[in-house]
């Protein structure tokens, strides 16, 4: 049967989806909060395993009648995404009970999400790029507001779904237009047409600034910091990671795929997109002094260097943006984790700046594993951050983008400061009152050190992934350099 | 027999009414009104080329939009009720808590 074959290629969404199910309904039946986490852990764990066996084993191909792919990006996007949802749910579970709204309803949805977020990052055809984008977002408006006596979460939400709708508006025309254009919604046969014309490029700028809104490059990025700052902070990590991560894979496959032929005439309208992500998010975020805005203006500057790789247009800059979304969810997960840690401690507006003054003796790891993600966020060598920025202008010089290198470069050398300044106050200023931190969960802190280990590893041998990533793109339409 | 640029054009104009009015208009509710429209809009535009070109991926794609946008609908809904409850009002001008 070709179904069930299918479906066992397609088995760490399959498994997700089924997940959802039982805990939703485990939560109908009034199962205690306790049951129902160990249910979404261990179907997440399942699924993470299924997603890692299938980064290492699986061959690429195209299943259910072409409209999703297996093994190669697919299995890659798949993987980041069980990852990054995985230890979400472990830091959501305690920040929830730390802030005393602990939601069982928040599994279900996490689940759902996930599942939208796989069926995104595998998506071979624009129709299931529509489906997987919508399940995942309407989740997201949700997740933003789970919070429903907040005035800060309901307010995000709110404007996190006017403007997610609004794209979605221009999402769907985009589709439409190419539809009319092409006569097809499969993203190899949209590749395969080459005339031009009003209504094919009408499509295609739809198509990208519908998808700049949802991985928020400026002018778009309005909303990123206000629905980052209301949201709860583990699922602000989510979004940014692994939602960041199944965008950036869709946009990269449908870059790749259906758009092989103009990736050169794209070049400067992402050189001027990265330009402006890159100085505005880096210049707004040095002057926030709410710790969780400027990790949310950090994540548009680091969107800015991500639209670097895309300008480059080749199969190095495409590459070089995948090993960018698998460090950033290392380290972001993380540097939130830390962040919520210290927020469930106090009440849910404890993210200032001050506040953090001397914190880093207190409980002496938190510090340094903060200060570790912070580096790693910065670019600092010996970490992931520093390789996957390396890799993501090396493909820009390649591709003789030297000025826009040269602008991100400094770019993120400025940003030195607003991560420095963090650890500053962590370590250098004296508290004003004496904070008591309870102490973490060993699960919690085992996670956190865990994605620090991992942030530490692929700074210094980041090479045997590298080379599998580029191997996706082995049949790829685009001129290829060696890595 | 009406050709295939009228219906594209009413599409065209309805999808440009649509964001507008998402543009201009307070009101959260009728906010997501235009949304609606916007999607509606692009339903006749889809529609018009799969019949044009004989092709029925395009009216199934119909079938997708009109649930997303019913699931969104549901959210978005949620969303206001729980803003109310928070704020006594849907303007979303008023909703300003968050700046900069």
């Amino acid at each position: 049967m070709e179904i069930i074959n299918d479906l066992l290629l397609f088995l760490p969404a399959t498994i997700v989806a089924i997940g959802g199910l039982t805990v939703m309904m485990l939560d109908g039946y009034k199962a205690r909060s306790r049951t129902i986490y160990t249910t979404t852990m261990v179907f997440l764990g399942i699924a993470l395993g299924v997603a890692s066996w299938d980064l290492l084993m699986q061959a690429p191909e195209l299943i259910f009648s072409d409209m999703a792919g297996a093994g190669g990006t697919a299995a890659f996007g798949t993987f980041i995404v069980v990852f990054g949802t995985f230890f979400t749910v472990i830091l959501t579970h305690d920040y929830l009970i730390g802030v005393k709204h602990n939601f069982p309803q928040v599994y279900p949805l996490l689940m759902f999400c996930t599942f939208g977020m796989i069926v995104l990052a595998t998506a071979n055809d624009l129709v299931t790029v529509f489906v997987g984008l919508e399940t995942m977002s309407v989740c997201l408006y949700a997740l933003a507001g789970i919070i429903r006596d907040k005035r800060l979460g309901v307010e995000s939400a709110l404007k996190y779904f006017v403007m997610g709708a609004f794209s979605t508006g221009f999402f769907l025309y985009g589709i439409t237009l190419l539809y009319g254009a092409t006569g097809s919604t499969s993203l190899p046969e949209i590749g395969a047409y080459t005339d031009g014309g009003l209504i094919y490029w009408g499509g295609v700028s739809l198509l990208l600034v519908a998808f700049m809104f949802k991985v928020s490059a400026v002018p778009f990025h309005m909303w990123t910091p206000d629905v980052y700052t209301g949201s709860p902070t583990t699922i602000t990590a989510y979004m940014s990671t692994a939602g960041k991560t199944a965008s950036f894979v869709a946009l990269v496959l449908i870059l790749d795929r259906a758009m092989p032929f103009i990736a050169t005439e794209l070049t400067a309208t992402f050189s001027i997109i990265a330009l402006l992500t890159m100085i505005l998010g880096n210049a707004v975020a040095m002057v926030q002094d709410n710790v969780k805005r400027m990790l949310a203006y950090s994540s548009i500057a680091h969107v800015g260097y991500l639209f670097v790789g895309l300008a480059a247009g080749s199969v190095a800059g495409y590459s070089a943006v995948l090993f960018y979304l698998l460090a950033y969810t290392f380290m972001n997960v993380g540097a939130f984790g830390v962040v919520a840690y210290y927020e469930k401690n106090h009440d849910v507006h404890f993210n200032n700046v001050e506040s953090y003054a001397g914190l880093g003796y207190q409980r002496p790891i938190m510090g340094v594993l903060l200060s570790i993600f912070l580096f790693s966020l910065a670019g600092i060598p010996i970490s992931a951050g520093f390789n996957a920025k390396y890799l993501v202008f090396s493909a820009g010089i390649e591709a003789g983008l030297v000025s826009l290198v040269v602008v991100g470069v400094l770019a993120s050398a400025a940003s030195a400061y607003y991560y420095l300044r963090v650890m500053v106050y962590l370590y250098f200023r004296e508290g004003k009152e004496s904070v008591s931190l309870i102490e973490p969960k060993k699960v919690y802190s085992f996670s956190l050190v865990f994605l620090a280990l991992l942030t530490l590893y692929f700074g210094v041998v980041p090479g045997g992934v590298t080379e599998m990533i580029y191997g996706y793109f082995s049949d790829s339409m685009l001129t290829a350099t060696a890595p | 027999m009406i050709g295939l640029e009228l219906y594209l054009g009413v599409s065209a104009v309805l999808f440009v009414i649509g964001v507008l009015g998402v543009l201009i208009r307070k009101n959260a509710i009728v906010v997501f009104m235009c949304v609606e429209l916007m999607l509606s809009a692009v339903n006749i535009s889809l529609v018009a080329f799969s019949a044009s070109m004989g092709d029925v991926h395009g009216m199934i794609l119909v079938f997708f939009v009109l649930c997303v946008a019913a699931a969104e609908a549901c959210v978005g809904l949620a969303i206001v009720i729980a803003i109310y409850r928070n704020n006594i009002t849907a303007d979303i001008s008023k909703i300003n808590l968050l700046r900069w």
